[in-house]
């Protein structure tokens, strides 16, 4: 059981602000992904809270309890570091044993506990080889085991997979998830990766120099993005933006001028008026090519992935990025036509915040754990 | 030959040439010890002779060896020991907490090194005779402490800051309070740095002559003065000294010989990664 609160923290850093009042709350057993782009704070906020990096202002409480002036031991964290920061003259048993060895815990208790963290990882086998010995994998589940070990109320992860290759990532995303069923426990994870952060998040937070832009669960980030930086943040490849002229706005829905003809976006119109500039945003993926489409574009360069490909388009000044399917016979230079759905279009105002739109995509709310197969449904 | 041979077997002889000119005193030295006092000042030296332990029977029968390679013993290892102490905790708090003067602390303590010693030789040995500390092992231990602690400071600071401190962090979230983050982390990751860094002090002490001259006459004496002690004003008597300076650079010489190893390594720490 761990609830954590920030109340409006602040981190000065001899007079450059890096936090700039942060407020978040994570529920019991949540999993929470602080993303961002790189200096945006989301590392210095998880210090904070583990205790490496004292608090300039603001409160940081674990199940309603200030914690500013407790140690790093003493706060019931346990963190996983972007560099393992494993013990390198220890054995894979006396690194996950370490802190059970700095409490005194007699020896016997303190190797089953080893040990069993160690079978949840499968590291039996490794329990006496030193961490040079370790391939990146192993030395990373011996890290999390580590903290494992210490059974501590909320786990952090800062990167933790960010020196792994692309296919041991995969893997180690799918251990992290399930392991996060197993131990049931709080977790908060930093990634500068959105896609790390899309498929493990209940709760994702995305940070930009010190400020929160948004909190909201994957789904609701990817359809409801607050303003355009989210919406350019979250997804991949990026959403496209495109400057369009207001025609015609109301509380039903606003139309917009577009190359091929006028189109109406389903947001929230009140306070725009005819003739303002907006900014459309449509993700790559709800561009479709068609040959009676209203939008036209060269293409310049042609990703093909095999199940998908995607089409880097000119046109005039503006450029497009159009996900296609896996088997479109175009070439470089092509001339395409497409068009997209207006329903799923986005519309920013001039300082970057986002229209709200007028239905709720069906699938923001839903939890993540019904994504997967419960490895014991309803034993807790 | 390919072109990386020869550039190898060039570098070889150059290291050789530069070994050799390096130790060629001290085996003239070696040598001349075991030679009787014409033959030591003889032109041109004679390099086939007969070798006699004369030199060493007299140096022995005039003073105590045992004596003076004791006190170099204590005072050099004391003062070594004395230094890491003091050491660990500055260059700690330099790596690991470093302020905005860390740097210039560091500088301003190496620049003390270069003030010649004889400039405050005469305010430390009015502190030492007012203290009584004058001939006095624990006396020298001091001074050999002070004079060797920047290069301490400095060595461990530098081993100390390529430890990751993540591995620190960790053992701080592990619940390690500083002083078992240094004794179960820090202290045993960098072993081979600190052990080369206190045989590079204990070698410094043993070498020293200014202070031990200055302010020992006879209880303290280390092997620095057992040598200046043949240097007598009836004139030099080359074999005797030879042979007093093979008797006192032996030990360091074996000591330096046995620990070459770790010596390099603590050297070279660091710089190949």
């Amino acid at each position: 059981m761990a609830t954590l609160q920030l109340n409006n923290i602040v981190k000065d850093f001899g007079g450059t602000q890096v936090i700039k009042g942060v407020d978040l709350e994570v529920k019991d057993r949540e999993f929470v992904v602080f993303v961002g782009p790189s200096g945006c704070g989301k590392s210095t906020l998880m210090r904070m809270i583990a205790g490496l990096e004292s608090t300039t202002s603001g409160e940081i409480a674990i199940d309603g309890e200030r914690i500013n002036e407790v140690g790093p031991a003493d706060r019931g964290l346990a963190m996983v570091f972007q560099s393992y920061a494993l013990y390198p003259h220890m054995s894979v048993e006396d690194n996950m044993g370490f802190s059970l060895r700095l409490a005194k815990v007699p020896k016997a208790e303190r190797r089953e506990k080893v040990l069993s963290a160690a079978r949840i990882l499968q590291l039996e086998p490794l329990l006496d080889r030193k961490p040079r010995a370790l391939s990146g994998g192993q030395r990373q589940r011996v890290a999390i085991g580590r903290a494992i070990v210490r059974n501590p109320s909320i786990f952090l992860f800062d990167e933790p997979l960010s020196n792994l290759d692309a296919a041991l990532r995969v893997q180690m995303r799918i251990e992290l998830a399930r392991l996060h069923e197993e131990l049931d426990a709080t977790m908060i994870y930093v990634t500068h990766d959105q896609i790390e952060a899309m498929t493990m998040a209940d709760k994702i937070v995305v940070l930009q120099d010190g400020l929160v832009e948004q909190i909201g669960s994957p789904m609701a980030l990817y359809h409801h993005p607050c303003n355009r930086f989210v919406a350019g943040f979250i997804g991949s490849p990026k959403m496209n933006f495109l400057d369009v002229e207001v025609r015609e706005a109301s509380s039903e829905g606003i139309n917009v001028a577009l190359p091929g003809g006028d189109c109406r976006v389903p947001v929230d119109g009140r306070g725009v008026s005819a003739g303002d500039t907006l900014t459309l945003g449509i993700r790559p993926e709800h561009l479709k090519l068609d040959d009676e489409g209203p939008l036209t574009g060269k293409i310049v360069v042609i990703e093909r992935l095999g199940g998908v490909t995607s089409l880097y388009l000119e046109h005039g000044d503006s450029e497009w990025i159009l996900v296609a399917d896996g088997d479109v016979a175009h070439r470089v230079h092509d001339q395409v036509r497409f068009s997209f759905d207006p329903t799923c279009g986005h519309l920013f105002k001039g300082d970057g915040e986002a229209l709200d739109h007028l239905h709720r995509h069906p699938l923001v709310d839903i939890d993540r754990k019904q994504n997967r197969v419960s490895s014991a449904p309803g034993d807790q | 030959m390919n072109p990386t041979m020869t550039k190898k077997l060039l570098l070889t002889l150059l290291a050789w040439g530069i070994a050799l000119i390096v130790f060629f005193p001290i085996f003239w030295m070696i040598l001349t010890g075991f030679k009787t006092e014409g033959e030591a000042v003889a032109t041109p030296p004679s390099l086939f002779f007969e070798p006699t332990l004369a030199g060493y029977h007299t140096v022995m029968a005039r003073a105590d060896y045992l004596k003076f390679a004791l006190n170099s013993i204590v005072i050099s290892f004391g003062s070594t020991l004395l230094a890491l102490i003091v050491a660990i905790p500055a260059a700690y708090s330099m790596a690991f907490l470093p302020t905005k003067r860390t740097q210039g602390t560091l500088l301003w303590m190496l620049s003390t090194k270069m003030l010649p010693p004889v400039g405050v030789l005469m305010p430390v040995y009015l502190l030492f005779r007012d203290m009584g500390l004058l001939d006095s092992q624990l006396g020298l231990t001091i001074v050999y402490m002070l004079m060797n602690l920047p290069i301490v400071v400095w060595m461990l600071y530098t081993f100390f800051k390529d430890i990751p401190k993540d591995i620190l962090e960790a053992g701080r979230m592990d619940g390690a309070g500083t002083v078992q983050e240094v004794l179960y982390l820090l202290l045993p990751l960098t072993l081979p740095g600190i052990a080369s860094t206190g045989l590079l002090s204990v070698i410094l002490s043993w070498n020293e002559a200014f202070w031990s001259l200055n302010l020992t006459t006879s209880d303290a004496a280390p092997l620095t003065a057992f040598i200046a002690s043949f240097s007598s004003p009836e004139g030099l008597f080359w074999a005797k000294l030879s042979a007093a300076s093979t008797l006192a650079i032996a030990p360091i010489l074996i000591f330096g010989w046995m620990t070459q190893k770790q010596m390099v390594r603590g050297l070279t720490f660091g710089a190949v990664k």
